[in-house]
C-alpha cells in the first residue's frame, strides 16, 4: 500500500486500541445479550402484556384443573337442579342468574345446571381448540412457508396458489357443511369428540396461510442475506443454511403469529358452537352457552353476559400478550 | 500491496513468511484464471414461468490473478461486479466460460465439490449488517468455518476464535457477544476474521468499506492489507470507484455492462488510461448534469445512464455515451487486447495510444452530444488518437454557433489522423 493511505493508520492505530481498549472493560461484566434476552426483558417491561400473559396462564391452569376446582366447589358441570328454576318462567329463582353461595355465576334457566362449572368446563374446550388448532396452522404454515420461500421455483409457484385458493375459501359454510355429513363416530372417537377433533383440523387447515404467507416472505428475504452466502462460501449446504442459519431467524415471526392466531382460532370455535356445529351438548361450549342464552336474553340476562364476558377476557388477554410478544420481538426496535 | 510483489521477495520478511504459508503458488503464478466468463439471469414471466429474455449480468470477461497480488475491480452501480465476485467464489454457476483455480477447472463443480476449496478461496462481504448473522454469537460465527470444514486447529476452537479477534483488532474476550453489540468496522473486521480463519490463499472482497464510515474506511483497508502481507493472502477488491482501489491495487480491471474494459497494472493505468470510461472514472465520480456544461472542468460528465443489460447497446457498449463513439464502434465489438505490455483495453479509438480504426473519422450524433459534457482539455487529448473527435473539435472551433450538422465520411475523410493531432 502506498503513503496516502498509511497516514491515517497512524493516527487511526489508537483510537482502534482505545475502541477495543473501553469496549473490553465491560466486556467481563457484560456477556453478550443475545436478541432474545433483549426481547424478554423488553416484555418484562411492559405491564400489559404481562397482565394479558399472566391471565392466559390462569385460564390454562383453571382449564387444566377443571374437575379438581368444580369437585372443590362440591359442583358438576351436568348436574341439574331443577329446584332453582321458576317453574313458571324456566328461569332461575334468585336475584341475578341465581347467584348465590353454591353457584357463584348462577344457574342455567330450565334445568339449573351450575354456570361457573360448565363455563370451568367450557374453557378446556375453548383453549384446546384454540392452541390445537393454531398448533396445527403453525406447523403446516412453517413447513410450507419454508418449503415454498426456500426452494421457489415451480413449487413456489403451487403453494403460493394453495395459500390464495384457501385465503378466498369461505371456511364457515364448508365447515358447516362438512360437520352436517359427518358421522357420529370416527377413529374410535364419538360424540362432542368427534367435532373437537374436526374442529382442531379444519380451524388449523384454513389458518395456515395466514402463517404460510408470512414464513414464506420472510424465509425470501433472509436467503438473500449475506450471511447466508457466507454459510455457502464456507461449504455449507442446504439443510445447514436451513437449520442454522435460517430458523433461528424465523422463529421470532413464527411466535408472533402463533400468539396472534390462538385468539382468533378461539372466536371460530366459539362462532362454531354458536351455529351449533362445534361441541354436542351437554358437553360445555362458551359458544354454545351463548346461543342457548339468546331465547332467554330478556328474562335471564346473567346467563349470556357471563360466557360473553369470558370470551371476551380470554381473547383480550391473548391480545394484549401477543402484541405485547411482538413489540418486544419487533426486530426494527432491535438494536 | 502495490509494489509489494517487488519489495516481497527483496526485503520484506512478513512477505517471505506469507510465501511460505501460502504453501505453493510462489507470488506472481496465476492462482486463478477466467475465461469467457458469463452470467446471465434468465427473466421470467407469466403463469408458466416461460423465459422471455436474460440480464446479461457478467457477459464474457478474462482475466487472471496472480499469486501475491492485489487485483482491484472498478465499475458503475449494476455492471456486474458483485456477480463477478460470486462466480470466482463459485457461490454462483457459470452461464457460460471457465474458471480455473491453481488449474483446476471448478466451473461446474457443485456444493460437495467445491467444499475442499472453499478453504482456499474466501470472501469479504459489503455489508456489516447482513453479512453477521444476528442470532449467533462472534464465537458461533469466527467458528463457523471450523466446523463447516471439520478443521480442529491446534489449541481448539475457541483459543483459535480469540487469536483471531486480536489479530483483526477486537478483544479476544468478546467471542460471546452478539454483532449488534458491535459498531460497522467492528463488524466487518469480524466478517474479515471469518474470511480468514481458514487460511485462505484468494480473498474476494466485494465493496469492503463501502457501507463503513469514510474515517473508518482507511483503517479496514489498512488492516486489511497488514494481514495480506503478513499471509501472503492474494486479494480480489471490488469497488464502485477508484478512491479505495487506487492505493491498494497492483493491477486494476474497469468494468462496463459485464464486460472488461481494460485491464492494466496501477501505475500504466494512473499514468495513461486508454479507455475513454476508464478516463472518465478517473477524471471524476460520474454524474450526468448538462447544466455543468457551462462550467467545463477536467471532469468528465458521462450523458444519460448505464444501458440496461437486458439488451446492451450492440458493437461496443459504452457508445451510447462516449464522446469518442464512430459507426465502427456500433458494430464491431472491441476486443480486450494487450496494447502496451501490461496494459489491456477494449476500444476501437483508445486514449493515449494509436488509433485502432484510424479509417472511421465520423463522430456519431451521440458522442457529438456526450462531448458537450466533456471538458476542452480532455477532447483536445481525444482528438490526438481520433480523427473523428479532430475533425468536430476543428469544426466547433471554426463556427462556434453552427450547427454540427453531420458530415459525410468523404468530407472528414483523412489518411493521415496522425496529422489531425494539432488541430484544436
Ligand atoms: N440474482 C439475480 N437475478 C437477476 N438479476 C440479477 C441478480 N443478481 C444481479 N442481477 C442483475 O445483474 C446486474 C449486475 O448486478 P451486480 O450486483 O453484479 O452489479 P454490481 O456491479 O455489483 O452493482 P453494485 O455496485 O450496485 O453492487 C444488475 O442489473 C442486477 O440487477
Ligand atoms: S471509442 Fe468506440 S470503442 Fe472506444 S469506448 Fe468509445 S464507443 Fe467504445
Ligand atoms: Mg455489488
Amino acid at each position: 500500500m502506498t503513503a496516502p493511505l498509511h497516514e491515517p493508520t497512524a493516527e487511526t492505530a489508537p483510537s482502534a486500541a482505545e475502541e477495543a481498549a473501553l469496549a473490553s472493560a465491560d466486556a467481563k461484566a457484560v456477556q453478550g445479550r443475545s436478541l432474545g434476552r433483549i426481547a424478554w426483558e423488553r416484555l418484562k417491561r411492559d405491564k400489559l402484556a404481562l397482565a394479558g400473559g399472566v391471565v392466559v396462564l390462569l385460564l390454562v391452569v383453571v382449564a387444566l384443573f377443571a374437575p379438581l376446582i368444580t369437585g372443590i366447589l362440591g359442583q358438576d358441570p351436568d348436574e341439574y337442579h331443577e329446584n332453582l328454576i321458576d317453574p313458571l318462567f324456566g328461569t332461575p329463582t334468585g336475584s341475578l342468574g341465581g347467584i348465590s353461595g353454591d353457584h357463584l355465576l348462577g344457574v342455567e334457566p330450565v334445568n339449573g345446571r351450575d354456570i361457573l362449572a360448565r363455563i370451568l368446563y367450557g374453557a378446556r374446550i375453548s383453549l384446546l381448540v384454540g392452541f390445537l388448532s393454531a398448533m396445527v396452522a403453525v406447523i403446516l404454515g412453517t413447513v410450507l412457508g419454508i418449503l415454498a420461500g426456500f426452494f421457489g421455483g415451480w413449487l413456489d409457484s403451487a403453494i403460493s396458489r394453495v395459500m390464495d385458493g384457501l385465503l378466498a375459501f369461505p371456511q364457515l359454510l364448508f365447515i358447516i357443511a362438512l360437520v352436517s355429513v359427518m358421522p357420529n363416530e370416527m377413529l374410535g372417537l364419538s360424540g362432542s369428540s368427534v367435532r373437537v377433533f374436526v374442529m382442531i383440523l379444519v380451524i388449523g387447515f384454513f389458518g395456515w396461510p395466514y402463517i404460510g404467507r408470512v414464513v414464506r416472505g420472510q424465509t425470501l428475504s433472509l436467503r438473500e442475506r449475506e450471511y447466508v452466502e457466507a454459510a455457502r462460501s464456507l461449504g455449507a449446504g442446504r439443510v445447514y443454511i436451513l437449520f442454522k442459519e435460517l430458523l433461528p431467524n424465523l422463529v421470532a415471526p413464527i411466535v408472533v403469529y402463533s400468539t396472534m392466531m390462538i385468539p382468533t382460532n378461539i372466536l371460530t370455535e366459539a362462532a362454531l358452537s354458536f351455529l351449533g356445529v362445534g361441541v354436542k351438548p351437554p358437553t360445555a361450549s362458551w359458544g354454545q352457552m351463548l346461543s342457548s342464552a339468546i331465547d332467554y336474553y330478556e328474562s335471564d340476562p346473567m346467563y349470556m353476559v357471563v360466557p360473553g364476558v369470558a370470551i371476551f377476557i380470554t381473547v383480550l388477554a391473548f391480545n394484549l400478550f401477543g402484541d405485547g410478544v411482538r413489540d418486544a420481538l419487533d426486530p426494527k426496535a432491535s438494536r | 500491496m502495490s509494489e509489494k510483489s517487488e519489495d516481497a521477495a527483496v526485503t520484506n520478511p512478513a512477505q517471505s513468511e506469507g510465501a511460505v504459508l501460502s504453501k505453493d503458488a510462489a507470488p506472481g503464478e496465476t492462482l486463478l484464471k477466467v475465461t469467457g466468463l458469463q452470467k446471465h439471469f434468465p427473466i421470467r414471466k407469466g403463469l408458466l414461468q416461460r423465459q422471455v429474455g436474460a440480464v446479461r449480468a457478467v457477459d464474457g470477461i478474462d482475466f487472471e490473478v496472480r499469486s501475491g497480488e492485489t487485483l482491484g475491480v472498478v465499475g458503475e452501480s449494476g455492471c456486474g461486479k458483485s456477480t463477478m465476485g460470486r462466480l470466482i467464489t463459485r457461490l454462483l454457476e457459470p452461464t457460460a466460460g471457465t474458471v480455473e483455480f491453481e488449474g483446476k477447472d471448478i466451473t461446474h463443480l457443485g456444493v460437495g465439490g467445491m467444499r475442499p476449496l472453499r478453504r482456499d478461496v474466501q470472501m469479504i462481504f459489503q455489508d456489516p449488517y447482513s453479512s453477521l448473522n444476528p442470532r449467533h454469537t462472534i464465537g458461533t460465527i469466527i467458528s463457523a468455518p471450523f466446523r463447516l470444514q471439520g478443521v480442529e486447529p491446534e489449541g481448539g476452537v475457541k483459543r483459535e476464535v480469540q487469536r483471531l479477534l486480536s489479530v483483526v483488532g477486537l478483544n479476544p474476550e468478546h467471542y460471546n457477544r452478539y454483532p449488534h453489540e458491535f459498531s460497522g468496522g467492528q463488524r466487518q473486521r469480524i466478517g474479515i476474521a471469518r474470511a480468514l480463519a481458514l487460511k485462505p490463499k484468494l480473498v474476494v472482497a466485494d465493496e469492503p468499506v463501502s457501507a463503513l464510515d469514510v474515517s473508518i474506511q482507511a483503517q479496514v483497508v489498512n488492516l486489511m492489507d497488514d494481514l495480506q502481507q503478513e499471509l501472503g493472502l492474494t486479494y480480489v477488491i471490488i469497488a464502485h470507484d477508484l478512491s479505495v482501489v487506487r492505493h491498494v491495487s497492483d493491477r486494476i480491471a474497469v468494468m462496463y455492462l459485464g464486460k472488461i474494459v481494460e485491464l492494466a497494472d496501477r501505475e500504466s493505468l494512473y499514468k495513461a488510461p486508454m479507455h475513454p470510461y476508464t478516463k472518465a472514472l478517473m477524471s471524476a465520480v460520474p454524474i450526468p448534469d448538462p447544466r455543468r456544461r457551462s462550467a467545463k472542468s477536467e471532469r468528465i460528465l458521462l450523458k444519460g445512464d448505464v444501458p440496461s443489460p437486458i439488451s446492451p447497446p450492440s458493437g461496443c457498449r459504452f457508445h451510447t455515451r462516449c464522446w469518442k463513439a464512430t459507426q465502427i464502434c456500433t458494430t464491431v465489438e472491441p476486443q480486450l487486447v494487450e496494447l502496451k505490455p501490461g496494459q489491456r483495453v477494449a476500444c476501437h479509438h483508445p486514449e493515449n495510444f494509436e488509433d485502432q480504426a484510424p479509417q472511421d473519422t465520423v463522430l456519431l450524433t451521440a458522442a457529438k452530444e456526450a462531448a458537450e459534457l466533456v471538458a476542452d482539455e480532455v477532447l483536445a487529448e481525444s482528438a490526438t488518437t481520433s480523427a473523428a473527435v479532430a475533425a468536430e473539435v476543428a469544426e466547433v472551433a471554426a463556427s462556434p454557433t453552427g450547427p454540427a450538422a453531420e458530415e459525410t465520411p468523404d468530407a472528414a475523410a483523412s489518411d493521415e489522423p496522425e496529422t489531425d493531432r494539432d488541430s484544436k
